[in-house]
């Protein structure tokens, strides 16, 4: 039990990391950002390269990726969504669909459709208070914190995380201020995309890496942000928390293959219960 | 020159395509003339496949079944189980904003692919289901190929013509009100959320019975056969290239995708072995970003909406030429 619960912090982080991410575009570019899921795979593979290809340490190539990953969002953003700005949001949603497509199929055509993992060999875990953690797992722990820690002071503290507060709680009234909305439409793909690499980095370190990872983390991840209340980040965290959670103890009760139709349940109850999410959606 | 394998051919393509053609007809119902979101094309498809298969067979131990009935019986139950699945799904999404329908369509369809996948008992898993019945095999004997595509073909155009019919109606123009403006089809004293739910189900339905028809033409099914990107994506690309809110449109982009999805097929085959994984991204690549490109260059696709418009206008426009472009 406690076992399950700590796994369910750690995959409830890497939710969180990615659900911030898509709760943020949601607010400020106006729709549902479908290849997000996609854009951790890309990070990953990304720092797979570094790693394995290039021989780097793992947190250079993480730093790397996390890099290449959020220029690859501005430039698909520009290639792409910026074009289609102007129609409407469920254009974008489609397109972002098609980008989707196009990544993770990129993905399988550069690193081909196997499995594959950051370091060979098996991890001695740790025992502390009789639970088996890997040293692996503290990594992405802290790191969960870390990073978690670090949005909320960017958009606390920082005048871009202000202005992008402010973008997301009233458009029109940000752009009067003399908020320059395109270069903060630019600041929040790189915020989200750099998240969801990190995100995608840790799970493959938790796990492995395949092209399709990012399609099996899109659901959890939109369930998170949608218990949250869609465009507040503060409520991406907790969904995240809450998704990562409830799928990990799920396994008490049904079958370990449900674990992923457990977010899906969720979203849907809180749909018909509480439909504006947990928290609300002001930011 | 090997004419029967052309031949053969040729009908393989107009049953695929026609049965993909029902599906983007389908589609076209919910997001081409009603604005909806469903990104679970491949779930529905799912649902008509395994649920007819189900009903149609004889007993087979492996899984659920043993019912016998017809094939007609097959497919309207494979059409209703999909509509009922779209109704359960769309009573706590369709108040929402669009997206939320999305996601719950590709929740919807991610979950009954790990029910059909771990439920043994019911659809014999990973294994899949053989031996489906093929209805009228023994009449048409060597010919059975031609027959089954004149009927996906048959299915199709019925499915054409009731929705031309549907649309063309008071019913179809709440729709479109409803996709142009919500609000204002609610100030109309319209039920936003019932008409809503009508396209969506009714969609639901096609999708079942292309799913059904498919079951039956293969007579194998598993789980692998209904990717996410097969019974989904593919669908999508082929309304939007057709051109969403036409339904000749929505036929036309089926075929005409369906010809580059498997004329590329051909192409990978021709290309060394090693290769074959990487082609087989590759081409799917190409189909994303051919939606990108047609959404950019000509987002109402290929053929855009017919313009749909009132007798009384036109006799109007006819006596004052200026007051037309308004």
């Amino acid at each position: 039990m406690a076992q399950l619960l700590l796994y369910g912090v750690i995959y409830g982080g890497i939710i969180s990391l990615g659900a911030i991410g898509v709760t943020l575009i949601a607010r400020i570019l106006r729709f549902s950002h479908f290849a997000h899921g996609d854009m951790m795979a890309l990070g990953a593979y990304f720092a797979l390269f570094f790693r394995v290809t290039m021989g780097l340490p793992m947190w250079v190539s993480a730093v790397l990726a996390v890099g290449f990953t959020a220029a690859a969002a501005v430039l698909i953003d520009r290639l792409f969504y910026r074009p289609l700005r102007r129609t409407s949001p469920a254009i974008l949603l489609i397109a972002s669909v098609g980008v989707a497509l196009v990544v993770r199929h990129l993905i399988q055509f550069f690193w081909g459709a196997a499995v594959q993992v950051y370091q060979q060999g098996v991890e001695r875990p740790y025992i502390i208070w009789g639970l088996r953690i890997r040293p692996v797992q503290v990594w992405i722990l802290v790191m969960a914190v870390v990073l978690v820690a670090g949005v909320w002071l960017f958009l606390q503290k920082t005048r871009i995380g202000k202005a992008m507060r402010a973008m997301a709680d009233n458009m029109d009234l940000a752009a009067v201020s003399g908020i320059d909305t395109e270069r903060m439409i630019v600041w929040t793909w790189v915020l989200g995309a750099a998240l969801a690499a990190a995100a995608g980095i840790m799970l493959g370190l938790d796990t492995q890496l395949r092209p399709g990872m990012g399609w099996f983390m899109l659901l959890p991840v939109f369930a998170a942000a949608i218990l949250g209340g869609l465009g507040n980040p503060y409520g991406a965290i907790a969904g995240g928390m809450i998704i990562g959670l409830s799928q990990e103890l799920s396994t008490l009760v049904f079958n370990t293959a449900y674990k992923p139709a457990v977010s899906f349940v969720l979203m849907v109850l809180l749909l018909l219960l509480r439909p504006q999410g947990l928290f609300g959606g002001k930011v | 020159m090997d004419w029967s394998g052309i031949v053969g051919y040729g009908l393989f393509f107009l049953t695929y395509g026609g049965i993909y053609a029902i599906s983007a007809l389908g589609l076209n119902v919910q997001w081409g003339y009603t604005g909806l979101f469903n990104i679970g094309v491949g779930g529905f498809f799912l649902v008509g496949a395994y649920t007819s298969a189900i009903v149609t067979k004889g007993p087979d131990f492996s899984h659920l079944g043993g019912f016998g009935q017809p094939f007609l019986m097959g497919v309207l139950s494979g059409g209703a189980m999909a509509a009922l699945l779209a109704l359960l799904i769309g009573i706590p999404t369709l108040r929402l904003r669009g997206d939320y329908l999305a996601i719950a369509t590709i929740g919807i369809a991610e979950t009954l692919r790990l029910v059909v996948t771990n439920e043994q008992r019911l659809t014999a898993g990973v294994w899949g289901i053989g031996g489906i019945p093929k209805p009228m095999l023994s009449t048409f004997g060597d010919a059975y190929n031609v027959f089954y595509a004149a009927l996906v073909l048959l299915a199709m155009l019925l499915v054409y013509f009731a929705i031309e019919r549907g649309i063309r109606s008071p019913w179809g123009r709440v729709l479109k009100a409803i996709r142009e403006d919500e609000a204002v089809a609610q100030a109309v004293g319209k039920n936003v959320f019932r008409f809503k739910l009508q396209a969506l189900v009714l969609g639901a339905f096609f999708m079942g019975v292309a799913g059904a028809l498919f079951a039956h033409f293969v007579g194998y099914i598993s789980p692998e056969a209904f990717e996410p990107m097969n019974a989904t994506f593919l669908v999508w690309v082929m309304l939007i290239v057709g051109g969403s809110g036409n339904s000749k449109g929505a036929m036309l982009g089926a075929f005409v995708i369906w010809a580059i999805w498997s004329g590329t097929e051909f192409v990978a085959a021709a290309l060394p072995p090693s290769f074959g994984p990487r082609a087989h991204a590759l081409r799917i690549v190409l189909i994303g970003l051919l939606l990108m490109v047609m959404l950019l260059v000509r987002p109402q696709g290929v053929l855009g909406e017919e313009r749909q418009v009132s007798k009384l206008v036109r006799a109007d426009r006819g006596q004052r030429p200026s007051a037309a472009e308004g």
